[in-house]
């Protein structure tokens, strides 16, 4: 029982994790309808920014808040350099362009870094576990739980209660409505990009110490975002929280119960090898069955 | 726009076709036997991204899964071979045959969405194959596995030759090539563009539009499956890598660079992917970073690949 509880409870972590990366990228999708590959790059960026920011600090949170900055600015250089000229063009020209810039950003990373994995220490305060009611969990996991609620509904009330989140919505729903009633979108799309860019950062650092910090961390973790964001319906944050966290639980909760629900049946060599892929291969059924029941995703923006 | 009329004058085909055929000699006499290699590679990559410019270019089907039909292909050749039978007449064949049965399955259900969900499904297919084959340890698992030999080839002909395996991909090719050409100025390829533009339309005068796109997507699935039969043989291992996305990725992006909806986009465009890589790589450790810039390049300033630049230009 307890390891569900605490599988739950990773689903949960992972899940949050995903939707700080799904909330910029549904967004930018969704406004801008612009598929962004480099999503991904931002992430990998924040959590290399923040591991070589950790020892000169000696804070971990001060080397992330400075990722943070760091990570918003490098997104905002790249809408108003190179990405602001490809809103125009077709999807296509979008994928290539992002694919692009994925080898340029992990090439960058690997001059600058090395090739080699880099350690991002856990922050001394939440290294070691807390004591739920009986089930002993790592409280570094339940902060970033912490963190990924607080900043779920943060943006929350951003995007529902303030006049930005207004703009963000108007534009998600009808762009070309959302200009004529005054929306300087130009502005709003580089404040949008900047957004999710440090919402990847935040993201990474979180991410940083439980996965390792490597080039190529982002593609993995991309193709995720974006079946987060189709699941939940491109443009929509609602979807976004539901899809990640649907996501989170197949993956985590899968990787861990499929084994077990199989070695009753098959035997404990093959349970054990059928178990990650088959909880891997669940988040593609999963999209796939949503696509085709709905294919406008959960909760489409667009009415 | 792709021009609708696909010719590439007799002329210009006979030239490319001979260039094509005396290359190994080139190659040969200048001693660099292991540009025949190259350039074999390149071809087989060639009918892959041509067989997706099928369904991408011509049939607007953006398909972000088009790698899986590659793996199948190469896999039924491994599996084909590892239970005996190394003839290719009949392995080749299968590995197409169990593609397009694939890309059947995978259209029927995929081909009733557009647009981002179509691209999002025909990944999500192609992610679950990828981890099926990945969990097969019979078959290597996450490894792969080698093969025994080059499949056996009729007439007497040698596979493990590197010269003869070259002459008989560049066959392969410019049969598929000829075939294309065909097929897209055909009635059918005329319809298939159509439905490209306007579906609805295409739908209201009585066309049976899921009928051909699905057509169009099988008979790509089935090409791409020979290519990894080809891809098999040359690589002379498998695995499951052949299906990741960042494969259906790069055979997009090929399809990209040389020219979407264009006859020969899917050559072109492996050609160049594929040169450049090879050339940066032995260049520099850090290669990746001017192949990005190159293709960032090609982007902003080639709008549609490489060969609408030469259209343009003929056109002035």
């Amino acid at each position: 029982m307890s390891t569900v509880i605490e599988s739950a409870l990773n689903g949960v972590q992972f899940g949050l994790m995903l939707f700080l990366l799904a909330a910029g990228l549904t967004l930018v999708f969704g406004i801008m309808d612009m598929i962004n590959l480099a999503h991904g790059s931002l992430y990998m960026f924040g959590a290399y920014l923040t591991a070589a920011l950790v020892e000169p600090t000696g804070s971990f949170l001060l080397a992330m808040l400075l990722a943070m900055l760091a990570t918003a600015a490098i997104g905002m250089l790249l809408e108003t350099t190179v990405l602001r000229t490809l809103y125009q063009r077709d999807h296509l020209s979008q994928v290539l362009a992002t694919f692009a810039l994925i080898l340029i950003g992990n090439e960058a990373v690997r001059m600058i870094w090395g090739p080699q994995p880099r350690r991002l220490a856990l922050p001394e305060l939440f290294s070691g576990p807390v004591d739920l009611a009986g089930i002993q969990y790592p409280s570094y996991r339940l902060l970033v739980i912490g963190v990924g609620l607080a900043v779920a509904l943060l943006l929350y009330l951003v995007v529902a209660r303030t006049r930005v989140g207004m703009w963000v919505r108007a534009g998600a729903s009808n762009r070309e409505m959302a200009t004529v009633m005054g929306v300087d979108i130009k502005r709003l799309f580089t404040l949008v990009f900047g957004l999710g860019a440090l919402l990847c950062a935040v993201a990474g650092a979180l991410l940083g110490p439980l996965l390792s910090v490597q080039v190529g961390m982002g593609e993995s973790i991309l193709i995720l975002a974006f079946v987060v964001v189709v699941i939940g319906g491109i443009g929509s944050i609602r979807g976004a929280l539901a899809g990640s966290l649907m996501v989170g639980m197949v993956d985590t909760v899968g990787r861990t119960l499929v084994p077990g629900a199989l070695g009753t049946v098959f035997s404990p060599a093959v349970a054990s090898n059928l178990g990650p892929t088959l909880a891997s291969i669940l988040i593609y059924v999963l999209m796939a069955a949503v696509l085709f029941w709905k294919p406008q995703g959960l909760f489409p923006a667009r009415g | 726009m792709a021009p609708l009329d696909q010719i590439l004058g007799r002329r210009t085909g006979a030239v490319l076709l001979a260039l094509a055929v005396a290359f190994p000699l080139g190659a040969d006499w200048l001693g660099q036997g292991f540009y025949v290699d190259l350039a074999a590679r390149i071809m087989i990559f060639a009918l892959a991204a041509s067989s997706l410019n099928l369904v991408m270019g011509f049939g607007g089907m953006v398909c972000f899964g088009h790698a899986a039909f590659l793996g199948i292909g190469a896999y039924t050749v491994a599996i084909l071979m590892d239970a005996g039978v190394d003839a290719a007449w009949i392995a080749w064949p299968a590995a197409t045959a169990a593609a397009a049965l694939a890309a059947w399955l995978i259209g029927v259900v995929s081909l009733r969405t557009r647009g981002v969900y179509f691209i999002m499904i025909t990944l999500a297919f192609a992610q679950m194959l990828y981890y099926v084959f990945v969990s097969l340890n019979a078959y290597g698992g996450d490894d792969g596995m080698p093969l025994a030999a080059r499949s056996a080839l009729p007439f007497g002909l040698d596979a493990s030759s590197d010269l003869t395996f070259y002459y008989v991909v560049l066959a392969i090719l410019a049969v598929a090539m000829w075939l294309m050409q065909r097929l897209v100025n055909a009635r059918f390829g005329r319809a298939l563009q159509a439905i490209r533009e306007n579906e609805t339309r295409m739908e209201a005068i009585g066309y049976p539009v899921f009928r051909i796109k699905l057509a169009a997507f099988v008979i790509a699935g089935g090409a791409a499956g020979l290519a990894g039969a080809l891809v098999a043989n040359q690589a002379g291992m498998v695995s499951p890598g052949l299906m990741y996305w960042t494969q259906s990725g790069s055979l997009m992006i090929m399809v990209i660079l040389g020219g979407v909806g264009y006859l020969y986009g899917g050559v072109v465009g492996a050609a160049l992917l594929l040169v450049a890589e090879e050339y940066l790589s032995g260049l520099t450790l850090y290669w990746q970073l001017p192949l990005g810039i190159l293709l960032l390049a090609a982007v902003l300033y080639a709008r549609n690949g490489a060969l609408s630049l030469a259209t343009r230009w003929r056109h002035g």
